[in-house]
């Protein structure tokens, strides 16, 4: 039998530079709570089922290992966007920085402002999805997260936001280890959309809990891009009420170490939830593993859920793809569809994916594929025998590849700003 | 336009000769067929002189115009005038028929350094030329060749010739997999492009196609080389005698 006091040798570590902040009460206890949940697991190891394809020795570290800053004059994604901004640098809010927090249809506060208070919405919310979220696959960074967040924001959509709120981690510090924590309530009939951009710190933890309610609409695009030798564990955690819709696109480029988890309860009848990344890899700039980790569980009849998951990686750079459906006996017609593909441009990169599907009930339709192949020969040669040359040929079969992942994003001037990043990309990294 | 010399080529794979020197000229303004049996090497001269990957040269050289094709990439060769229209034109899922054709031309025009046509420039030719080819906005809307019948992805390719307008056009066996209507209005489009400074060369099995294309020069290849050359009359010959005779005649 394993000696817990060994097992808990590298989480004392972890932690003991840390401290809980203090709130009121019932924060303290969701805090602690949060502690304990992480202390019975323990720190993540290599020889975790979900953590095989990577490795969680530098997010596990006491300290966040350095990481260069990347400087370009590149303007940052969603620039042109009309938009609500909020500014956290290396993890700490920027008032200054920051537009001031008043819109139509969302009320929106620092995390520590509503964990400090006696009275608040939050109270029923802050860590309750992480928690859920725990079984049955344990992941200990988010409970770390529901403990020791210092920063972040809670949003409550009352009604149609008026504009998107934009999240903007910059990074400023080469040895910032920032851990942010947000909680988003999308009441009755309401809608937001959150975009999140920036590389946030050396080493960057963030969770973000979104209980959407009956009709209500949640919208998520996020660009991590930029830095090379940033680390990055994110989760989002969401439950679905009826009618409720969740669509959400990532897109990563750079990055040491990128761990992105979804986990997704579809609660309610008829709700729908997409779940789509695309992400761009080379090793040549930098060592480049990004992981998707996705889990989504059908609790309710007729609904739908879509995970589309597509990379392009070259030069040694490494992509993860660990995705399940469960379907409860209970979620009769549900359609259920993931698709994760890769692209690798050369023999040197690899793609690991891990698809399950789990059903319970038996009137479903549930699909999922997976693919790693190469760029199409022919597709190439018929573009170049029409005078497109080889590197602009590439970039159109790359993005044909992406398509289907970009074509999630509703918001068609949003779309085109994640094309926008993705073409210059794909110029500054020509094979 | 085209001067092919001495041509020999071999798979880089299999370290197999496919074409054992093959002597061809086309003049500006004229219509070469090339017909004979499967296997004597047509398609690889035709895939030789675009540019694709897998196959080595050994001997000889190919140039238009005086340049060295041989020495260009597949675009640079689109460039310089060279067209393939394919046998098995391929399907790019993802990519817009418009916007491939636009990313080509504008590739091209660029290449050559001239101007770059402009998206309402663009849209008004290529409707036009459409429309002779019964290519409908919806087919230019979709992905490239992807559900398009057989017919339809020969029209396409004649498409793609009348908007790139080259010097030289290949025609690798244009009429494979099309029916009487869809031959006519095929060779409708290439005699369309018919015109003193551009050259064909038109690879088939059959005469038929050669009824709606009038080939000025018939060559005969056989066994990795051009065994006979003439005039229309011989495409009749093959028609009714097979290629045997010829065959046995050369041999």
């Amino acid at each position: 039998m394993a000696n817990p006091a060994v097992k808990q040798d590298p989480l004392a570590a972890r932690i003991e530079g840390l401290t809980l902040p203090d709130g009121a009460g019932w924060a303290n206890d969701a805090r602690g709570a949060a502690l304990s949940r992480l202390t019975a697991m323990g720190l993540p190891r290599k020889r975790d089922e979900y953590w095989k394809y990577s490795d969680p020795t530098t997010l596990n570290a006491p300290e966040a290992p350095r990481a260069g800053l990347f400087v370009t004059d590149e303007a940052m994604p969603f620039s042109d966007t009309d938009r609500l901004k909020i500014v956290f640098v290396d993890g700490v809010y920027d008032a200054d920085a920051s537009d001031d927090l008043t819109m139509e249809g969302v009320e929106i506060e620092r995390l520590s402002d509503a964990l400090g208070r006696d009275i608040h919405w939050a109270r029923d919310y802050y860590g309750v999805l992480e928690t859920r979220g725990q079984t049955p696959v344990e992941r200990p960074l988010a409970a770390l997260n529901t403990a020791f967040a210092t920063d972040g924001v809670v949003i409550r959509a009352t009604g149609k936001a008026a504009k998107p709120i934009s999240l903007i981690y910059l990074h400023k510090s080469e040895t910032s280890d920032a851990i942010l924590h947000h909680l988003v309530k999308v009441e009755e009939g309401a809608s937001v959309t959150v975009l999140e951009n920036g590389p946030a710190a050396a080493r960057f933890s963030k969770c973000m809990e979104v209980e959407v309610a009956d009709g209500g609409q949640f919208h998520h695009v996020r660009a991590q891009g930029r830095d090379h030798e940033r680390r990055a564990s994110t989760h989002m955690f969401a439950r679905l009420g009826q009618e409720s819709v969740y669509k959400s696109f990532t897109l990563t480029v750079n990055g040491i170490l990128t761990r992105n988890e979804q986990v997704v309860e579809i609660a309610g009848d008829n709700a729908v939830a997409h779940i789509a990344g695309a992400a761009l890899g080379d090793g040549a700039t930098g060592a480049f593993h990004h992981d998707d980790t996705v889990f989504v569980t059908h609790d309710a009849v007729d609904c739908e859920s879509r995970q589309v998951f597509k990379k392009v990686l070259r030069n040694g750079a490494e992509g993860v793809f660990q995705g399940k459906i469960l379907v409860k006996p209970h979620a009769q017609k549900t359609d259920g569809y993931q698709l994760s593909q890769s692209l690798l441009l050369d023999e040197d990169s690899s793609f690991q994916a891990k698809p399950e599907l789990e059903i319970y009930a038996d009137d479903v339709q549930c699909s999922h594929g997976s693919t790693t192949g190469a760029i199409d020969e022919e597709a190439l040669f018929y573009l170049r025998s029409r005078g497109v040359p080889e590197g602009a040929a590439t970039d159109l079969l790359v993005l044909a590849f992406l398509a289907e992942a970009i074509d999630e994003i509703e918001d068609e001037s949003l779309r085109e700003d994640i094309l926008t990043r993705l073409q210059g990309w794909l110029d500054r990294h020509r094979g | 336009m085209l001067e092919i010399k001495n041509l020999h080529v071999s798979l880089e794979e299999e370290d197999k000769q496919i074409l054992k020197g093959v002597d061809l000229t086309v003049e500006a303004g004229k219509v070469h067929a090339i017909m004979g049996p499967n296997g004597s090497g047509k398609s690889t001269l035709s895939y030789v002189l675009s540019g694709r990957d897998g196959y080595e040269v050994t001997d000889g050289e190919a140039l238009l115009n005086g340049e060295d094709l041989l020495e260009m990439e597949p675009e640079e060769r689109a460039a310089a005038g060279v067209f393939l229209a394919f046998q098995y034109p391929v399907e790019i899922p993802g990519v817009g028929n418009m916007t491939f054709l636009r990313t080509a031309v504008n590739a091209q025009r660029k290449a050559r350094g001239e101007e770059e046509m402009s998206a309402a420039e663009f849209l008004k030719v290529i409707r036009e030329k459409a429309k002779a080819l019964k290519i409908d906005a919806d087919m230019l809307k979709r992905p490239v060749n992807v559900g398009f019948s057989g017919g339809e992805k020969k029209r396409n390719e004649i498409l793609q010739m009348a908007m790139l307008e080259p010097k030289m056009c290949i025609l690798d066996e244009t009429d494979s997999g099309l029916d009487v209507d869809a031959m006519k209005l095929v060779a409708e489009g290439v005699n369309a492009l018919r015109d003193e400074g551009r050259g064909f060369l038109v690879i088939t099995h059959y005469q038929r196609l050669l009824d709606h294309i009038k080939p000025d020069v018939v060559h005969i290849m056989a066994g990795g080389r051009i065994v006979k050359t003439g005039g229309p009359e011989l495409a009749l010959e093959v028609e009714q005698n097979g290629y045997a005779d010829i065959l046995a005649e050369v041999a």
